[in-house]
């Protein structure tokens, strides 16, 4: 690319326009690393739910747990599959500000509940057979990534579910580490239910909730009230309602927030390609002679018009590429975040999406100084020199 | 010939007006030529030399240069044919101010398909030959405007060009740095054979050259040789 090391001298002519176009364009890109992340740290929930998965909670608070009893019951309704349970387990790692999202499930059901579970180290069977096996989600392994390789043992205490030896520890193998389907991520860690029943001093032969996995999704309404009724007027009425709306409720307007993200983002990135437009144009204008002069030298239009795309092209990708580099580390440490929003992260998509608006900001913002220069006459150009 | 100019005609429209800037103009130029071209301020040597250059098209007639009929390439064509035969000097130089000296020679051997290595000898190449070669790495900022005169010859010629187009070469120099480039301009015509064409108000710059032309009405009115 003999021409790009012309172009990159020509970016540099103007060293406090170069500085501004590039802390915007890095600016909006930061801010579009950052707001998909949040976005997924909202929805994530949304993502996951399956619409053949119906979850069963205490009607009163999710909190209050069923009877194990109830899986039973559940399983023998018509046009339900399979049923799992799940609890919540209070984890924390060393520091009380280490929260966890642990939840103790029965290994082989969960696993056919959600086949999307994929390992991307480890061994699945080891999770099953081990009952102190531990699978931790990709992001909740990259966040402790220095302390906790697979096949290590760790220690995990409970805000919860002290022991019947009067500790607060349970220990664990690290046997595996997951996402769901290519690159969704729930943030958690599973544990086997029986380890966890076993040595909890209280609560034995309870459940945090069930969920259900149905034959048909048009079914869910109806199946969801049959379950509720079955336990009517019991000492644990139950709420049965899909994972989806679940995840809804649980993390409030999500389809508004994602929206309302997408709008600030569309908008900034609209805004940028108007500035990026403009300096590129106002950039060519100054430049009308030199680009006389280049075409006078031979340099055909076609040549002189893909310069000034290429010229775009390199600002915004550049700018971008650190924009987005920089919300990857932010949201890597942003440890404190995950106090509040567990699951947040920037998907490798979103990243790629990333980099691909820019290359089409930087060919559209090029397109027009770059038919001015493709379109301007040598004598006309000279004129305006001389 | 090396360039057979026959029955050039070149308007303007200014608004409503139609202006005849070239009228029926005639001119043969032979290989090893060095050719002054005067003649009032207006009176079309600018549009003339464009026309040569090919950078502006005739309204009609014809320029033959070696056989090729440069009025009739495409604007690809001519671009390419411009890098290949065609070397420019101008009034004002005209370098790339963001680029050092000899990075500005280097701009047209980019069309060429000349290595980088090739491409840096053969620019340092021709600032040596013009007396430059101490001031490669200086930008144009950096340098007299003598120098960079030189520098602008130095481009026109890297690629070897035919032909060599100057459009009042010395018109912003002071009188010595004029002269050293007219010397300059005389020993690649005598030394390397270059056809040149250059435009000027100067008679001590037009003394140089072999032959000069007056331009009048729109096409050569007188040819006196030196
Ligand atoms: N692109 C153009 N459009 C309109 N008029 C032009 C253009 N180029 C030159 N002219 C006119 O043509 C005449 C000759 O110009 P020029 O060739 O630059 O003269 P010279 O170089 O001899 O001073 C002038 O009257 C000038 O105004
Ligand atoms: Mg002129």
């Amino acid at each position: 690319m003999k021409y790009l090391r012309f172009v990159m001298t020509n970016l540099k002519r103007n060293k406090t326009r170069l500085l501004f176009t590039f802390l915007s364009i890095m600016t909006a890109f930061l801010m579009f690393g950052l707001l998909s992340a949040l976005k997924i740290a909202f929805s994530a929930g949304a993502d996951i739910a399956g619409k053949d998965r119906l979850l069963t909670l205490h009607k009163v608070t999710f909190t209050q747990p069923l009877p194990i009893s109830y899986g039973r019951q559940i399983e023998n309704i018509d046009g339900v599959e399979i049923v799992s349970h799940q609890t919540w387990f209070g984890g924390i790692y060393k520091d009380p500000r280490n929260q966890l999202p642990l939840f103790p499930v029965e290994p082989e059901k969960h696993l056919q509940i959600y086949p999307e579970l994929k390992l991307l180290e480890g061994n699945l069977d080891d999770w099953v057979s081990n009952r102190q096996g531990l699978l931790v989600s990709k992001s909740l392994a990259d966040r402790f990534a220095e302390e906790w390789k697979v096949g290590d043992r760790i220690p995990i205490q409970t805000s919860i579910w002290r022991k019947k030896d009067g500790t607060n520890t349970y220990d664990f193998d690290f046997v595996g580490i997951y996402q769901l389907g290519e690159d969704l991520d729930d943030g958690g860690m599973l544990m086997n239910y029986k380890y966890f029943d076993e040595s909890r001093a209280f609560g034995g032969g309870t459940v945090g909730w069930y969920v259900l996995k149905i034959a048909n999704p048009d079914d869910s309404a109806q199946i969801a009230k049959e379950v509720d009724k079955l336990f009517e007027n019991s000492s644990a009425e139950t709420k049965t309602s899909t994972e989806e709306a679940f995840a809804k409720s649980f993390a409030g307007q999500i389809g508004d927030i994602g929206k309302i993200i997408n709008a600030v983002v569309s908008a900034v990135f609209f805004t940028m390609l108007l500035v990026v437009a403009n300096t590129m144009s106002q950039s060519i204008r100054e430049r009308t002679g030199e680009i006389g002069v280049l075409k006078t030298l031979g340099f055909s239009d076609s040549k002189v018009m893909w310069m000034v795309i290429l010229e775009a092209l390199f600002i915004t990708l550049i700018s971008a590429a650190v924009g987005l580099l920089l919300a990857k580390l932010f949201v890597d440490n942003a440890d404190s975040v995950r106090k509040y929003f567990p699951i947040f992260y920037i998907q490798q998509k979103d990243i790629v999406v990333g980099l691909i608006i820019a290359a089409v900001m930087g060919v559209i913002a090029g397109l027009m100084p770059a038919m001015q220069a493709l379109r301007l006459k040598i004598v006309d150009a000279m004129r305006k020199v001389a | 010939m090396l360039l057979q100019i026959n029955n050039l005609h070149k308007d303007f429209k200014r608004g409503k007006e139609t202006v005849h800037v070239l009228n029926d103009l005639s001119l043969d130029v032979e290989k090893g030529d060095f050719l002054a071209l005067m003649g009032p301020s207006g009176s079309g040597k600018s549009t003339l030399l464009n026309m040569i250059g090919g950078i502006d098209r005739p309204s009609s007639g014809s320029l033959i240069f070696d056989e090729v009929p440069v009025h009739d390439l495409s604007e690809k064509g001519l671009s390419q044919w411009r890098a290949d035969h065609v070397g420019f000097v101008f009034q004002m130089f005209n370098l790339m101010p963001v680029l050092n000296a000899w990075r500005n020679v280097e701009l047209p051997l980019l069309l060429t398909k000349l290595g980088s290595k090739d491409r840096k000898t053969r620019s340092l190449a021709a600032l040596d030959l013009v007396g430059l070669s101490d001031r490669a790495t200086h930008k144009p900022g950096e340098l007299s405007g003598g120098q960079e005169q030189r520098v602008g010859i130095a481009r026109a010629i890297v690629t070897d060009p035919d032909l060599l187009l100057c459009d009042e070469p010395t018109g912003d120099l002071d009188r010595k740095s004029g002269d050293e480039i007219l010397d300059l301009l005389q020993a690649l015509n005598e030394q390397q054979g270059k056809t040149i064409i250059m435009v000027t108000h100067d008679l001590r710059a037009a003394e140089r050259a072999k032959k000069v032309l007056y331009m009048e009405d729109g096409k050569i009115s007188t040819t006196r040789n030196i």
